[in-house]
């Protein structure tokens, strides 16, 4: 059912809310293309065709990215963005996205930048975020921690994926046909980590395995893993934020790995963005995270479903 | 074969051997994985409900079940006797495959019967039957309120729990999961 009129008021409050604290600390608001040509190698991500060799974003972090590499410090870009075929009480196809960099921080600033605005979000909903079982700051943990708690195994991040498909099997999981390390992850994530982190209170779980990595950069210190965290509150997958990976060579051939995995699988293969991989060597160590808006209103209202808390959910 | 964006509900699928019947699904998809369907299934033999996360793509086979509407006819030894409503053929079923509940399957009743690649492997009866009783000690009038009971015997041979007030010739009605008196439908 879409929302009713007062989530939709109470959905502006919060939006007008996070704006204000991000001119608070000093964010230029940007509105980068939605139309590109060049919307993400991500294996998981399909993008929606607009007209002839162009798709709707999925994600705005490539030009947000060339604008830090530009010299913009600390930005901000609350938009929409839209993913095929992505359509359940969490996941719309069209949905709308917080995405924002600051250069020169530690990727834990992202994180209290995320318990601040779980507070904004509350405060103008008129709730007490205390339902959420949060104290602050929320919980911190690893994936590691995660595994070795739920699972039972210890999870370096370095092993090859017949070790985790043993790891996984040992452990009970049916991990079925998959046989790529994300898909025997993302298996025993499921299937043994997510439902307990519904539990825990608003929780960032940090040091995701290197193959996991994306646009992360290496951990210093521990290349095993990257920096990377995901926030989850409420049942909800709430933002995932990065330790910009600013290292061009490292970062094409991620891209070429993803975009053969896309065309082994018979998935569209997008043109990778040259103009991105030509900009990271002028980005700064910049610290870089996606929140959900919908869902951000959803864990404000204490509302199950992503198609309660917007006008139209048919779209 | 089907796969996972065949999911639905009621759908019949084979899981670790055994037949299934989709009761709830849900589409997820954690950050940066794949698309999976998290399903909730019924074994259709056992009842156990059983939750699992179906990666996309994921094949899965079809569960070989079919459920027919029959009518009990009559037992025979070790066997009961079925007939199916729309073609007439008949069909033995061991009485084991009914189980206890044979005590609440009266003759020319309808049953649903749960076929598993082509053998009976389950029948499920009406929740409530509607049975006279043939055989009870006398009544005593006005003693209504006390919540005392009394055995009564209806044709199947099953002895029921009923209020002092039903006499032999009353239509009463039974929860066919319970055994449970209900209430009385009809007076003798």
């Amino acid at each position: 059912m879409p929302a009713s009129r007062t989530t939709l008021e109470t959905r502006g409050r919060i939006l007008r809310a996070i704006r204000g604290w991000f001119e608070s600390e000093h964010f230029v608001e940007v509105e980068t293309p939605a139309r590109v040509r060049s919307p993400g190698q991500e294996v998981h991500l399909d993008a929606i065709p607009t007209g002839a060799q162009h798709w709707l974003i999925t994600s705005p972090e490539y030009h947000m990215k060339r604008l830090v590499a530009s010299g913009m410090p600390r930005i901000v870009q609350i938009g929409k963005c839209w993913r095929a075929g992505e359509r359940g009480p969490h996941h719309l196809p069209e949905f709308t996205m917080i995405e924002w960099y600051r250069v020169g921080v530690p990727l834990d600033t992202l994180a209290h930048d995320c318990e601040a605005l779980v507070r904004v979000a509350f405060r103008a909903a008129d709730r007490d975020p205390a339902v959420l079982g949060a104290h602050v700051p929320f919980r911190r943990t690893t994936v590691r921690e995660l595994f070795a708690l739920h699972v039972g195994h210890e999870l370096a991040g370095d092993e090859s994926q017949g070790t985790l498909h043993v790891l996984a099997t040992a452990a009970g999981v049916a991990v079925g046909s998959a046989t790529a390390w994300d898909d025997i992850f993302y298996q025993v994530f499921l299937d043994r980590i997510e439902p307990r982190l519904a539990d825990m209170g608003p929780t960032f779980v940090f040091d995701w395995p290197a193959p996991l990595g994306a646009l992360a950069r290496p951990k210093p210190g521990d290349p095993r893993v990257v920096e990377r965290f995901e926030l989850y509150a409420g049942g909800l997958e709430l933002a995932n934020a990065f330790g910009e990976l600013t290292d061009p060579v490292e970062q094409r051939r991620r891209f070429q790995e993803e975009s053969r995995v896309r065309a082994a699988r018979g998935k569209p293969v997008y043109p990778i963005d040259e103009a991105l991989l030509a900009a990271l060597p002028k980005m700064p160590p910049t610290a870089g995270i996606a929140l959900g808006f919908d869902r951000l209103v959803m864990l404000a209202l204490g509302v199950d479903r992503i198609q309660d808390v917007v006008p139209f959910a048919e779209h | 074969m089907y796969d996972t964006s065949d999911i639905r509900k009621g759908l019949k699928i084979m899981i670790d051997g055994h037949p299934y019947t989709v009761v709830e699904f849900q589409f997820v998809k954690p950050g940066k994985g794949a698309a999976f369907t998290r399903t909730k299934m019924k074994n259709l033999l056992t009842g156990n409900v059983l939750e699992r996360n179906l990666r996309s793509g994921e094949r899965l086979e079809p569960a070989d079940v079919e459920t027919k509407t029959m009518q009990y006819l009559y037992a025979d030894a070790d066997l009961f006797v079925f007939m199916d409503t729309t073609t007439y053929d008949q069909v033995q079923i061991p009485k084991e495959t009914v189980g206890d509940q044979a005590r609440f399957m009266p003759e020319n009743i309808n049953v649903e019967v749960l076929f598993f690649n082509g053998r009976a492997v389950d029948v499920t009866l009406p929740n409530f039957i509607e049975q006279p009783v043939v055989e009870a000690d006398p009544g005593f009038r006005g003693d209504t309120a006390t919540g005392a009971t009394k055995p009564a015997k209806i044709p199947t041979g099953a002895s029921i729990a009923v209020p002092l007030f039903i006499s032999v010739g009353d239509i009463i009605k039974i929860d066919t999961r319970t055994g449970q008196y209900l209430e009385r439908v009809g007076r003798g």
